[in-house]
Formats: structure tokens, sequence, C-alpha cells
């Protein structure tokens, strides 16, 4: 019988990801089918290169990192020069996504964009699977009373709505008129990010590490007395990390629209740094007027967002062999 | 049965606790001054400060504070802002739109989310299965607000004129319709595809063969049997989303510019009423536990397999 208490709670990212957990337990039979036996990732590589959902998602994070690093590639526009004749401009042959209220250049903004918005969506998923995966094999590894005690722990952090949090823990950092440094402000919304993300890496990992936990090469392991430590980082690390990756894939896409709700409530990134999410919220009292200010970076959002969830699907059914 | 809520509510108070202090103690002890700008230009007078210090317990060290703030909040007090307003008057003003709002996104999102995973599910590959999974692959990867606004834009009055898509101060259900809906659109995908997987893992499972060679019609196999068994995961889904949906009612209600609780935190932030934030999100809190409470205990109605001791 299915144990409510551990199915408790979770978003939709997490529904999404959990799926992923089942196939720790179906790792062996995939492999012994074939002639010469593979690992899983080989198995899931092979599986991946023929889907076409995979190959278009790669092809767009590509493209959008390649902008992030090199946004003079796709443009020779200045995006800090403004210029007041244009003042929301529609768009036309000489700038194609026209210009917003300030007289900036849409297209060129959207490019340099790119970088901010990916740094904040690398840093917070890189940070929330960190702490996750660190507290979550822990948690599951551990003792029950140290499980329950981090669990518990976590379930603090998961109650707290993710707008909510973060509209309460930026302001708290800022004062409403201050104006923060880039680096600090890039900070303070990658941590509030991870923060409040964190739980849900941590009940992925826990779960999977319960389940690796029973499996026969940890016993094994442990009666050779091998340390925790190595069981840990040897053993169960490498079994458990793939449904924590999958997570990982969607939750990047999922911060990247983060980044933009915050900049649109005025409270995440702000000028003069330009990322989409910043666009965005500079749009809000135009939209009516001039909607392209608002649906091209919003357009690039969405695209990139929905790069990485295709991608992060395509990866878990590719490991889970009982799609097949 | 009784046991086990029992044993529930006692996990709950430490989160609650847990929860909420955090949150205090975030709007209370990390700014340093708490009375910076609260009297106009000038620095306040000694008086008030006194007068407000002994008011919210400021001199005494912070969990001392946070239990005296939490005793009152038991006994129904929310105490006033500032400026004396009453926080439990606010609210009880706001939270009837935005609770409003979050059922009919709720029931949005169920409705057409249990009914797209159904239809999906029972045929796979098919041109609708496959229409499916590309919109609700849109519609994650939409920001709310933007769903917000394209919506409002090209409904509206500026663009197609299908509907009016302005809010009024008392808004009835009709006029919530479409914000709930954008509300809800996000987790209509989750709710789309976990139905779908669910059917999907279902449908081959024994108890439907044996239901199908009974000679039971087609709508009680999938209605009675299949249903009920597949909905357990978007049932748990649904009840925390209710939580979470009325923490996230802030930025549609910004889109929308519906006069709810998302309104009332935002200014309560921006004005520094520490009150009336602590007050708001211990309320949210509360919500989103006994909406998670609540799902456990319906697992037994949905699954008589599942049962507590």
């Amino acid at each position: 019988m299915s144990d409510p208490g551990s199915v408790s709670g979770g978003t939709g990212l997490e529904a999404a990801a959990a799926a992923g957990v089942d196939q720790l337990s179906h790792v062996d039979d995939s492999s012994q089918k074939q002639r010469k036996p593979r690992s899983l990732w080989s198995d899931a590589w092979g599986e991946l290169r023929r889907k076409p959902t995979f190959i278009i998602s790669l092809v767009i994070i590509l493209i959008v990192v390649v902008m992030a690093i090199w946004p003079s590639l796709f443009t020779s526009v200045d995006p800090r020069h403004a210029n007041l004749d244009k003042s929301l401009q529609k768009p036309s042959a000489e700038a194609w996504f026209g210009y917003d209220l300030q007289g900036y250049d849409v297209y060129a903004r959207a490019m340099y964009g790119a970088r901010a918005s990916l740094l904040v969506g690398i840093f917070s998923t890189i940070l929330t699977v960190i702490i996750g995966s660190f507290v979550g094999i822990i948690a599951g590894y551990a003792k029950t009373w140290i499980d329950s005690l981090l669990s518990r722990f976590a379930d603090i952090f998961a109650g707290i709505p993710f707008v909510l949090g973060a509209i309460v823990i930026l302001t708290t950092l800022n004062a409403p008129n201050e104006n923060p440094g880039v680096v600090r402000i890039v900070t303070q919304v990658v941590l509030s990010i991870a923060v409040l993300s964190w739980p849900v890496v941590m009940r992925i990992m826990r779960s999977a590490t319960l389940v690796a936990k029973q499996q026969d090469y940890v016993k094994a392991a442990r009666g050779l007395g091998a340390s925790p430590m190595r069981i840990v980082f040897r053993h169960l690390l490498p079994n458990t990390i793939a449904p924590v990756l999958v997570y990982g894939t969607i939750a990047l896409g999922a911060f990247i629209g983060a980044e933009a709700t915050l900049a649109f409530l005025g409270i995440g990134l702000r000028p003069p740094v330009v990322s989409w999410g910043v666009m965005i919220s500079e749009s809000r009292d135009y939209f009516q007027s001039a909607p392209h200010m608002l649906l091209f970076p919003a357009g690039f959002v969405t695209v990139t967002v929905l790069a990485f969830v295709m991608l992060g699907d395509a990866v878990r059914d590719a490991l889970d062999p009982k799609s097949r | 049965m009784g046991r086990y809520v029992l044993r529930r509510l006692l996990q709950l108070i430490p989160v609650f606790l847990g929860t909420t202090f955090l949150i205090y103690a975030l709007v209370w002890a990390i700014p340093q001054d708490p009375f910076s700008g609260k009297c106009g230009q000038r620095p306040c007078d000694p008086s008030y400060i006194a007068e407000m210090s002994q008011k919210l317990n400021l001199n005494d060290p912070l969990l001392v504070q946070y239990f005296k703030y939490l005793g009152n909040l038991l006994t129904g007090n929310f105490g006033t802002t500032f400026n004396g307003v009453s926080v439990g008057e606010q609210i009880s003003i706001s939270w009837p739109i935005t609770f409003k709002l979050g059922i009919i996104a709720v029931i949005i999102e169920a409705v057409i989310g249990i009914i797209a995973g159904v239809l999906t599910g029972l045929r796979r590959q098919g041109f609708l299965d496959n229409l499916v999974l590309v919109s609700t692959l849109f519609l994650i990867s939409l920001p709310v607000f933007v769903t917000g606004f394209v919506l409002r834009l090209y409904l509206g009055p500026q663009g197609f004129d299908i509907m009016d898509t302005s809010v009024g101060a008392d808004p009835t259900i009709g006029e919530l319709i479409l914000p709930g809906f954008v509300l809800g659109s996000l987790s209509m995908a989750y709710v789309a595809r976990l139905t779908r997987t669910s059917i999907v893992e279902n449908r081959r499972s024994d108890y439907v063969r044996t239901a199908i060679a009974k000679g039971q019609p087609q709508t009680r196999v999938v209605g009675v049997h299949l249903l009920r068994n597949s909905l357990i995961p978007v049932i748990t889904f649904l009840g925390t989303d209710l939580g979470s949906l009325m923490g996230g009612a802030i930025v549609t209600e910004g889109v929308f510019n519906i006069n709810g609780i998302g309104g009332l935190i935002f200014r309560g932030i921006q004005e520094k009423e520490g009150v009336m934030v602590t007050g708001i999100v211990t309320l949210l809190v509360l919500v989103y536990l006994l909406a998670s409470l609540l799902v456990d205990l319906l697992y037994a109605v949905l699954d008589p397999r599942i049962r507590y001791e």
C-alpha cells in the first residue's frame, strides 16, 4: 500500500520529474536484452539521437547560448543607445522588432538580454540541484530521525508560495527606492529562487535514494565494509542523479520564466541590466498601444523555456525503458 | 483514521511555526529601522515610536515578539498598521475575492485538464493526443503574466472585442472567469499530462480487463473503474496547487487590476507594513497546509485500499 505521507506536497515539475524515479528499479533488465551490455546513459543517448524533439530543442538552446556569449554576432546596434525620436515605433525593416519607450532597439536588446536571463537560469538551477540533492541524499540514506528532521525542514520552505516568498526576500534585502548593483541583484535573485525551490529536488532525490538503498549492490558494498561516504558518492549518487537532472533541465526553463516574473513585479533584475524580464516589465504600462514591446521578449522567453522543457521531456522518456 | 488525522495535524504544527517564523524574521528582524520614512520627510516623534514599539512589542527579543504576535493571531486579532488601519478588516474585504479566484482557477484547470487527459489517454498517438501534448507544452512555457496580457489585449475591446476584460472592485463570478483561466492555465497543462500518463498506465491493468470481460459498458469501465483509480495523483496535485495558486494570484491580480490579497500584500511590502505582510502570509501558509492535509484524507475515499490505522 502506498504511504500517503511520501507523496504529499509537490509541484507540477516534481510530478513531471517523478516519473523518472521509477526507472531505477528497471535499469538492469533493459541492458540484459542487448547483446553487448550498455549503460543507462549510452542506452538513452542512442534513443535520444533519433528523436526530432531532442534535436530541435538542442538547436534552440545552442542558438540561445551563442546569443548569450556573443550577442554582437546577431546585431550591430548598441542596446543602450536610446533615440527618443523613435519612441514606441512599430517594427520596420530598419528595426525588426520596433522601438520601445526610450527609443531602444527591441531586437538588439532581445539579443543582449539573453545573457542575463540565461545566467540567472543556469546559476539558480545549479544551486537548487546542489542544495536539494545534498540534503535529499542525506535524508534518504541517514537514520529515520535525521530523515524526518530534514523532511520537515524542507516542508518549511516548501510551504512558502514561490512568488510571495521571493517578494518578501527581495524587498527585505533592498529598500524600495534603492538601486542595487548588477552583481548584487543577480546574486539575490539567484539565491531567492534556489532557497524557495530546493525542497522539490530534495524530495525527488530522497525518494530515489530510498529506492536505490534497497538494491543488492548497496547491500554488497556495505557488506564489504565500504564507508557511508563511499556508498553515497560511488554507489548511490550515480544511480539517483538521473531524475534530478531531468528535473534540473525542466527547472532551468522554469527559472528563466521566474526571472521574468520577478522583473515584471519590479523586484527582480532592473535597468541598467538588460534582460528579457526587464524588457517585459518596461512594457507593462504600454502593451496596449505598443504590443511589440511585450510580445517579442515574451516570445524569446517562451521559446527558450519550451526548448528546455522539451529537452527534459525527451531525456526522461529516453531514461525510462518502460515507455518503449 | 482519527489517529492518523491527529498525527498529521501534529506534524503540521512545526512546519506552520517554522514557515511563519521565517517570514516574521525576514520582515521584522532584517530591516534596520522599521520607522524610516513612516512619518513623511521628518524623523518620527519619539512618543509615536514609543507607542508603536510598545504595541508591536519591538523592544522584546525576536522570539518573544513572534510568539506574542502568534498569540494575538490565535485570538483573531491581526493587529493594526502604522496608520492605525485594522489589518483583519482589510483582509476580510480582499480575501473572498482571491479565494473566489483561486477556486475558479482550480475548477477550470480540473475540468479542462481532466477531460483533455482522459480523451488523450484513451486514444494515444491520434491527432487530438498530439494537439494536447503540443498545447500543454506551450502553456507550460508561457509565463502567466504573458498569457494574461495577451488574452486581455486580444479578447478585450482594443483587440477582437469578444468580451469585457475589465474587472470591477467587487467582481462577479463571470468577471473572474478569464483571470481564473489565466491563473490556472499552467497547472491545467500539468493536470492534463498527469491524467494522461495515469490513464495510460492503468488502462492495461487487470481490473480494467476484468470489467470489460464482464460486459460492462465502456462508459462505466472508464467512468467508474479507470477514472477513480487514475485520479489519485491528479487530486494530490490539485490540492497542493490550491495553496500555491492563492500565492501566485499576486501576478494575475496585477495584470487584471483585481482588488485582492495580492494587491494588498504588494502594497504592504512597498510601504513596509510588516503587520499586513505577516498576517496575509500566515493565512496563505495555513490554507496551503490544510489543503495538503485534506488531500491525504481524500485518498482513502478514492482508493479504499489505502487505510489509515
